[in-house]
């Protein structure tokens, strides 16, 4: 054991040291830097106005939504890399079912959730039962989905698009909970008081910029509510450290860890499926392309949160807050007019320094050497 | 004084391997009955055995004079069996409170949610702790932070604050340097004038005859007969685990430091 297991030593632990030890910390300071960067590097650019507020918001919204799934995942022990095709995929049911079935667009979003869901429990199963890494299992089933969403519009259809669910989705209670605004009244009220601008010209002129907040955003803090509440405040939560922690110490005191990774690997097929679900009902059509590399992006996001890739530690507002920097710098970067490819650049060197620190904080935590 | 924990014939083979091949062993309460074997004489067989983790292939388990079964370890922890598993006891990354509850979380029930009640988990972990000698930084501190006897005395106390009758340490001192060791079977002292029959797994006699009221030797699958405190030199006690002279040429040549 290190020296830290002395009593007399650990007492002089440097708040420094103990502020460290909470996986949120890393990116609150990340999340500083980047709008303080921004906001000098583009300040005048309209990204700060409520316009450019609300295109960043989106954007990583989107990121948060498959971030919290991937962070309980990973904080259970495992990993998902099927949700970038379990988002084409879901997308794709969606559309196959309300337009090419005619199913109500309610049904087809209930049944394409009821389908995902049993494939993370699928996933997640295989994974317990066979003892095999999550990573090649889920692997096995990132080209399986992508597969069947290239081919089932191909046979059915004969192209990889399929559109008019705008048209289909017109009027469906389900459609607005995903495609849905929230707070018009509000906006308009505030472009009234000339907070925000309205469109000049054109058939919405007249109309303010924004015109309410999109369910993506509500879906996404919504999520990241209830999924903090749940890992922080609930038994089950316990349950998702225990397991990702240690798997045979949590099962030698009784902990369900089987039916706790199973659970969360449904969680994230849930989360990929409102992710695809949002962005099957803005643009109206469902394309097998759709979700690409997003597994990647959703695991950067919860490891730049400070959950640690080895499972057990994390924090839902982390991996909220790795999302939010991702999102930010994602369109912060397009705003100062920066080449778009130096944002993997810098996504891969923010990747590695979350890391590095990361396994850093391990240490401290566990007096490892 | 008759005896709380019993176990007798009990015989485990997996496929055509004898891994038990007969053995007796009794424990009672405010006991410390410590079994001996040398690797391979069958300890973590016996241990799962009696953790209810292996059903034992033939022979009878009795808590209390009345035939135990159980088909998990949930099952022999209901009937107040409780193993503490040498590496395995406790989560490093976890803080103190939160291992101490794992999976017998306490909630409270707010607006029908049930809640994880942490004022109460810190409470009790905070109290427990400071009964088995340990002065905590505090209940959010992680494991990982204390040393491995530390670990041990939270499983240990874990385990009584949830009932054990019964505990079984599997090898608790061997990882462990002098000090802490000296902690660990303080801790069990006290465990044991508390009522509760502790089976002590080790092989280290020295350590066995500090806090050991009985001493029961496995060799080869098969217990080699129990011993009371006093009645039996550690030389003696050496030799049975080690199944007869090898050890004793072997001890002369490196002039008795084994």
């Amino acid at each position: 054991m290190s020296e830290l297991a002395q009593d007399e030593r650990i007492k002089t632990t440097s708040p420094l040291r103990q502020a460290l030890v909470r996986p949120e910390l890393g990116s609150i300071a990340g999340t500083i830097v980047v709008f303080l960067f921004f906001g000098f590097l583009a300040y005048d650019s309209g990204m700060f106005s409520p316009r450019g507020v609300m295109n960043w918001s989106t954007v990583s919204a989107q990121f948060m939504i498959i971030a919290v799934g991937a962070c309980l995942l990973m904080i259970a022990g495992e990993f998902d890399l099927s949700v970038g095709s379990m988002i084409g995929f879901a997308g794709m049911m969606i559309a196959i079912f309300s337009v090419t079935l005619d199913w109500p667009v309610w049904t087809a979003i209930l049944v394409t959730f009821l389908l995902c869901t049993a494939l993370g429990a699928l996933n997640g199963y295989i994974v317990v039962k066979t003892g095999l890494p999550s990573f090649i299992v889920t692997l096995a089933f990132l080209f399986i989905l992508r597969g069947f969403t290239i081919f089932f519009p191909q046979l059915i259809e004969r192209k990889t698009i399929i559109g008019g669910v705008s048209d289909a989705a017109e009027g469906d209670w389900l459609a607005s909970v995903f495609g849905g605004k929230v707070g018009e009244p509000v906006f308009i009220w505030l472009a009234d008081l000339g907070l925000i601008d309205v469109f000049e010209r054109g058939n919405r002129a007249g109309q303010p910029v924004i015109d309410g907040i999109p369910a993506l955003i509500i879906w996404a803090i919504g999520l990241v509510i209830v999924g903090h509440f749940i890992l922080t405040r609930t038994r089950f939560g316990n349950w998702i450290f225990a397991s990702g922690g240690d798997a045979q110490a949590a099962r030698y005191v009784g902990v369900p860890v089987n039916r706790v990774k199973i659970s969360m690997f449904m969680f994230s097929a849930f989360c990929a499926c409102v992710f695809a679900t949002c962005q099957v009902m803005e643009f109206g059509s469902a394309g097998a392309d759709r979700g690409l590399l997003k597994e990647f992006e959703a695991i950067i996001a919860v490891v730049i949160g400070g959950a640690l890739l080895t499972g057990g530690y994390g924090s839902v507002i982390g991996a909220a807050l790795g999302a939010l920097i991702f999102g930010v710098v994602q369109q912060g970067l397009f705003f100062a007019g920066v080449e778009s490819s130096l944002f993997r650049v810098f996504l891969g060197v923010l990747l590695l320094a979350a890391v590095i620190l990361n396994t850093y904080i391990r240490r401290i935590i566990t007096g490892e050497k | 004084m008759s005896p709380l924990f019993e176990m007798q014939n009990v015989e485990k083979h997996f496929g055509t391997v004898i891994a038990l091949g007969g053995v007796n062993f009794s424990v009672s309460a405010g006991e410390c009955h410590c079994l001996l074997g040398d690797n391979g004489a069958g300890k973590s067989t016996l241990i799962k055995t009696m953790s209810g983790v292996h059903p034992p292939t033939s022979g009878q388990l009795f808590m209390r004079g009345e035939r135990l079964t159980f088909r998990d370890p949930r099952e022999a922890m209901g009937h107040g069996i409780a193993t503490v598993y040498q590496d395995l006891a406790m989560i490093p990354l976890m803080s103190v409170s939160r291992n101490f509850f794992m999976g017998n979380e306490p909630v409270k029930n707010i607006l029908g949610i049930n809640l994880f009640d942490h004022d109460f988990a810190d409470r009790v972990t905070m109290e427990e702790m400071r009964k088995m000698g340990i002065n905590l930084r505090g209940p959010h501190q992680a494991v990982g932070t204390l040393s491995g006897g530390e670990r041990q005395t939270v499983a240990i106390a874990r385990a009584v604050y949830f009932g054990a009758k019964v505990l079984i340490l599997d090898e608790p001192t061997s990882a462990l340097g002098v000090r802490q060791t000296a902690n660990v079977l303080a801790t069990v002292d006290r465990v044991r004038q508390a009522g509760i029959a502790v089976v002590f797994i080790t092989h280290n006699v020295r350590h066995a005859l500090a806090v050991g009221d009985r001493f029961t030797v496995l060799n080869r699958g098969k217990t080699m007969g129990t011993a009371k405190k006093g009645e039996i030199t550690p030389e003696e006690l050496q030799d049975l685990m080690a199944g007869g002279q090898q050890l004793a040429e072997l001890e002369s040549s490196l002039g008795g430091t084994v």
